[in-house]
């Protein structure tokens, strides 16, 4: 955190200057280690390894927070017969389909409810990264399902958690993380001494968290712990994302994403969403708790934000105008299809995969097979000059007289040259003034999309094919100003935050939102950004001014709530837990709800509200139900249905990992997103032969001074002195090992790729004692290409492409390789080494990556699967059945 | 310069006289520092901004003179950053006054093996033309099963994470009009 967010770490700082204890786990010793109390290092790819070791230490020694796991939680929620743990089945969840490499959740659900709940296969779910409509809300699940209060039902969450993590001692933590168990010890001890009624401790972890194969469960881990040791909803807890550009929340929020539409809405399947009111059935749940009930105005009010008076309550608000998903539409799966010729043209809106994303040259492969690419950013980047500087250029493999990919490289507007929102880290919008106008050529990306969408429907005007109907019917009328014809973002902005069709009312709350036509939300999450008419994102009152939840500076969705499920920082009957931790209460006198947030409940619904029998939406949430996005306003230590992996997260070995898994004979995530494409060759693992091969595990991260793939910071002279060069940080011991000499140079190599760097060799790293044997870690900074004031190789380059099976995030912190002394050879050889290298590890082009590594494979509950087709037979995004 | 003056403008006498006993600000003030003026004083306007970098939202103050920025400083007022910037926020002014700033259209032909230089209004229009070509050429009306697909495989995009909300909106907005679905960003990354 010092070093990615120095300056949200002066609040750790603050913390600790007033007691609290910082400790601080990475495969790698830095700022942030130099100025916690206590540094854990951590083999790469095994968090959920600690993390488990907490969550049993929790339970065996009965210290959570009882009285809040019991009211707030489903930890007395009895689970179904059917349910069989990975302790039974090796690695694996009941449910399992290994011909689709998902779970069928049938057998995971809460008793008596195996047969209401959506009981399918999932493979569709992870193609559509469908866990990232859980970012507002939880699954749906039934609202009266069998509890045991006592928490001793064999087969209650509680007791299913213990069994769970049985084995996740500190003896097992310290054979699969290399931690020593005193270290570890000293994690758990303080973790729970700091938790409870009167005293709360958070999680923050950086997005890292999210790049690898079991991602998701990391995070669903973490939440497990603040669950049970009830430091969720409360002031000083929490788990915090640290997210890792400007306006990453709000790029999530309203999403330049395939899968979903603003404000969490999915995009529509072609197969389960073939009419509107099937789309929004899918999203609200007919009879379902909590707030997704209203979900038919969300979804009537964003089409009649696109389609202005041609969407009416008639013709389903042009509905039928929108595109279907038919599988896996992601960027890597687009980037195998650029390979194969599939894709014509490609936007780049200030973003550089040819360095940021994973497996380099499959994203420079692919851009030259293009028809055309547009790039539009600030500095010429790698991606815009792949054909003529690339390393593929130098290998060979990229002929610029032979790349027929037509490019136009257009420059954009900064930060400074242009107004509007971004959303930092904790769901908060800040509007930016405009200081200057951009220089020359350079445009905003609201000029560009406004005017691109002006010309496309000029040039469509009179055409009667049915395809031109979505745009010619389109609500594009922005006002412009100035000699650009600039669109107002502010007038964008109100029509994000919704208004009264009639009237041109700004909404003030989601609550007002209709779904007769009236109302019109570009994204119902935002609504009250521009509340009373007023810009509430550019508040600026001094946090001089104000107290610390400074509620007054920006805007933070939803209604401007600073900490979400706020109403949790209060008992069942609405008291504060404690007098130190108090924070939103329920005001008897006044008959509603207080604090010093915005209350995460309904105002004056009091504490001893109970639903009457058949209620849905937010009327069947009591008013001890803190969590009210969650289908039934508990937190999930167990979750029955969303997460597509599993229940409850489990230790899995990276995809590549020099390593049998210790736990189970299941070795890596069964469920991971697999492209068995000849492009994407992955290094093998244990229990296939030749990981010898790649003895060694490889991670990346930040610098202070760089930023991402580098086009911000390698531009920028003070920044690029700072950091000149590529290098690779190695311990003392695998620098004897190998060869290696301080400064010197090293060449890195994987089964896609070998880059070079020079040489850092420092005690940072450590050799880690594991499962018996002693595993090397290196370290590699992922800034650099070939663009820009300082250049060097792309650490991104040895990755190959494997995802998490919620979101579709790859697994791009941790890898396998060998390292060598000197540098890489260059031209023709490169490759030559490459192939030598693939030869000798067995990666031939028909090689099959086992998913499942166990016997245990199969059971009853994997028969009724509906999931059709195997993982790897829908790669191409094509339809299917 | 007379005996007085010469004396008084002596430090040590200023620090032992003057409200800074300490010998920190006034007392040690040059005159040549006494001179020198801000330029954040002096400056046309300021902008209420935001760092383009991480995700923390530090508050920056934009400070320009003659349509340049002149100044790049942290927002003592936020609560969030209480003033202060990291090294890459510090550098913001250098990054959007950077030399290697991009300020002319650069087009490359199919199998040409350098730049050359194209109109705003000229590469807006020819994109817009290649995107209608890609529609027609890859469009998918319906599914096998007589579904609707309303749209184009043959269109992708790839978007950075420093965009605005706005901007997200209307990417996203045009592009579902337009059937083109593969629309990605950072976020998946």
């Amino acid at each position: 955190m010092a070093e990615a967010h120095p300056v949200g770490f002066q609040w750790v700082m603050e913390a600790k200057k007033r007691g609290a204890k910082v400790f601080h786990v990475d495969p790698r010793f830095t700022r942030t280690s130099a100025l916690a109390d206590t540094y854990l290092p951590i083999r790469a790819g095994t968090d959920i390894a600690l993390l488990g070791g907490v969550v049993r230490y929790i339970l065996d020694n009965e210290l959570d927070f009882r009285e809040y796991v019991l009211a707030y939680t489903n930890a007395a929620n009895i689970v179904s017969e059917r349910f069989a743990d990975t302790e039974d089945l090796d690695g694996l969840f009941s449910g399992y389909n290994p011909d689709t490499g998902s779970y069928d959740h049938a057998s995971w659900q809460y008793e008596g409810q195996e047969d209401n709940a959506k009981v399918r296969g999932t493979g569709k779910e992870r193609d559509s990264a469908s866990g990232l409509e859980h970012e507002s809300h939880g699954e749906p699940v039934p609202a009266q399902a069998p509890r045991d209060e006592t928490l001793q039902h064999p087969r209650c969450v509680y007791q299913i958690l213990k069994r769970h993590f049985s084995r996740y001692t500190p003896e097992m933590v310290a054979r699969v993380c290399g931690i020593p168990e005193e270290k570890f010890l000293e994690l758990a001890r303080a973790w729970t001494e700091n938790s409870g009624r009167e005293r709360t401790g958070a999680l923050v972890y950086s997005v890292g968290w999210t790049q690898h194969s079991v991602g998701v469960q990391y995070i669903r881990t973490g939440s497990i712990i603040q669950t049970l040791l009830g430091n969720m909803g409360r002031p000083g807890g929490g788990i915090l994302a640290l997210r890792g550009h400007a306006s990453i929340q709000g790029s999530t929020d309203i999403p330049t994403l395939f899968n979903l539409l603003p404000g969490y809405l999915p995009m529509p399947h072609h197969a389960d969403h073939p009419t509107f009111d099937r789309w929004v059935d899918s999203i609200r749940h007919p009879g379902q708790k909590g707030f997704w009930g209203n979900s038919r105005a969300f979804a009537a009010s964003l089409l009649k934000a696109y389609w202005g008076d041609a969407a009416t309550p008639e013709n389903d608000f042009c509905y039928g105008y929108m595109p279907r998903m038919t599988g896996d539409h992601g960027t890597y799966q687009q980037v195998l299809n650029m390979i194969d010729g599939k894709v014509k043209g490609y936007f780049l809106l200030g973003q550089n995969p040819a360095v940021g994303s994973a497996h380099g040259r499959a994203q420079r492969l692919g851009m030259a097979n293009l028809d055309w690419l547009v790039v539009r950013d600030l500095f010429m980047i790698e991606s815009a000059t792949f054909w003529k500087n690339g390393p593929e250029v130098a290998t060979g493999e990229i002929v610029p007289e032979e790349c027929r990919t037509e490019v136009f490289f257009l420059p954009a507007a900064s930060h400074v040259e242009k107004e509007g929102t971004f959303t930092q880290t904790q769901r908060l919008l800040q509007w930016r003034e405009k200081a200057v106008d951009p220089p020359g050529d350079a445009r905003s990306e609201l000029w560009f999309f406004y005017h691109l969408g002006r010309v496309l429907r000029e040039k469509l005007a009179g055409s009667t094919e049915r395809r031109d109907r979505a745009l010619l019917d389109l609500a594009w009328d922005y006002p412009t100003h100035g000699p650009h014809a600039e669109p107002s973002a502010e007038a964008v902005l109100k029509e994000i935050n919704g208004y009264e069709v009639a009237t041109g009312r700004p909404l003030n709350a989601f609550g007002e939102a209709r779904d007769d036509g009236s109302t019109a939300i570009g994204c119902w999450i935002y609504s009250g950004v521009y509340a009373d008419g007023v810009n509430q994102a550019a508040r600026r009152r001094s946090r001089h001014e104000q107290d610390w939840v400074a509620a007054e500076w920006g805007w933070a969705w939803p209604a401007n709530r600073r900490t979400l499920y706020n109403r949790a920082s209060a008992d069942p009957e609405g008291r504060p837990w404690s007098e130190r931790k108090k924070y939103v209460w329920w005001d008897p006198d006044a008959g509603e709800w207080t604090g010093y947030d915005v209350p995460d409940f309904e105002k004056t619904k009091p504490p001893s509200y109970r639903p009457p029998e058949g209620a849905s939406g937010p009327a069947a949430l009591a008013g001890d139900d803190p969590f009210v996005m969650q289908g039934d306003g508990k937190a999930w230590l167990y979750a029955p249905s969303g997460v597509l992996d599993g229940p409850l997260p489990t230790h899995y070995e990276p995809a590549e990992s020099p390593m049998r898994n210790p736990l189970y004979g299941q070795q890596a995530n069964p469920t991971r997103k697999i492209y068995e494409h000849p492009i994407n060759r992955m290094n093998p693992s244990p229990p296939e032969p030749h990981s010898q091969v790649f003895p060694y595990v490889f991670t990346v991260s930040r610098l202070t001074e760089h930023h991402t793939a580098g086009g911000m910071s390698r531009t920028v002279p003070r920044l690029a002195e700072l950091q000149p060069e590529m290098f690779v940080e190695v311990s003392p011991e695998l620098a004897g090992e190998v060869g290696l000499a301080h400064l010197g140079w090293a060449h890195l190599i994987s089964g896609r790729a070998v880059i070079e760097a020079r040489v850092l060799v420092t005690d940072r790293l450590t050799p880690l004692r594991v499962d018996g044997r002693i595993i090397h870690q290196v370290w590699l900074p992922y800034h650099f290409g070939t663009e820009g004031l300082v250049t060097g190789d792309s650490a991104n380059d040895l990755f190959g492409i494997t995802l998490d099976p919620n979101v579709l995030i790859q697994e791009s912190k941790v890898g396998t390789c060998d390292i060598r002394p000197g540098r890489r050879p260059t031209g023709p050889p490169l490759l030559d080494l490459v192939g030598d290298y693939q030869r000798r590890a067995g990666m031939t082009p028909d090689r099959k990556i086992p998913l499942v590594t166990t016997d245990a494979a199969g059971g009853d509950d994997a028969a009724g699967s509906t999931d059709e087709q195997s993982p790897a037979a829908h790669q191409d995004g094509e339809p299917h059945a | 310069m007379g005996l007085k003056t010469f004396i008084q403008g002596w430090p040590v006498y200023r620090q032992l006289t003057g409200t800074d006993p300490l010998g920190r600000g006034a007392a040690a003030q040059s005159a040549r520092s006494a001179a020198l003026t801000a330029r954040t004083e002096t400056a046309d306007g300021m902008a209420r901004s935001v760092c383009p970098y991480c995700a923390v939202g530090c508050g920056q103050r934009v400070f320009h003179s003659d349509g340049k920025v002149t100044q790049i400083e942290g927002d003592p007022d936020s609560p969030i950053s209480r003033g202060r910037l990291c090294p890459k926020g510090s550098a913001s002014k250098s990054l959007v006054t950077s030399p290697l700033r991009q300020t002319k259209v650069r087009y490359r032909r199919p199998y040409a093996t350098e730049w050359e230089d194209l109109d705003l209004d000229v590469a807006l229009d020819m994109i817009a033309d290649r995107i209608l070509a890609a529609r027609a050429e890859t469009w998918e009306d319906v599914d096998d099963e007589g579904r609707p697909l309303n749209r184009t495989l043959g269109i992708s995009s790839l978007g950075g994470a420093t965009l605005d909300n706005e901007e997200n909106y209307l990417i996203k907005k045009l592009f579902t009009a337009m059937g083109a679905l593969q629309i990605e960003n950072q976020a998946r990354i």
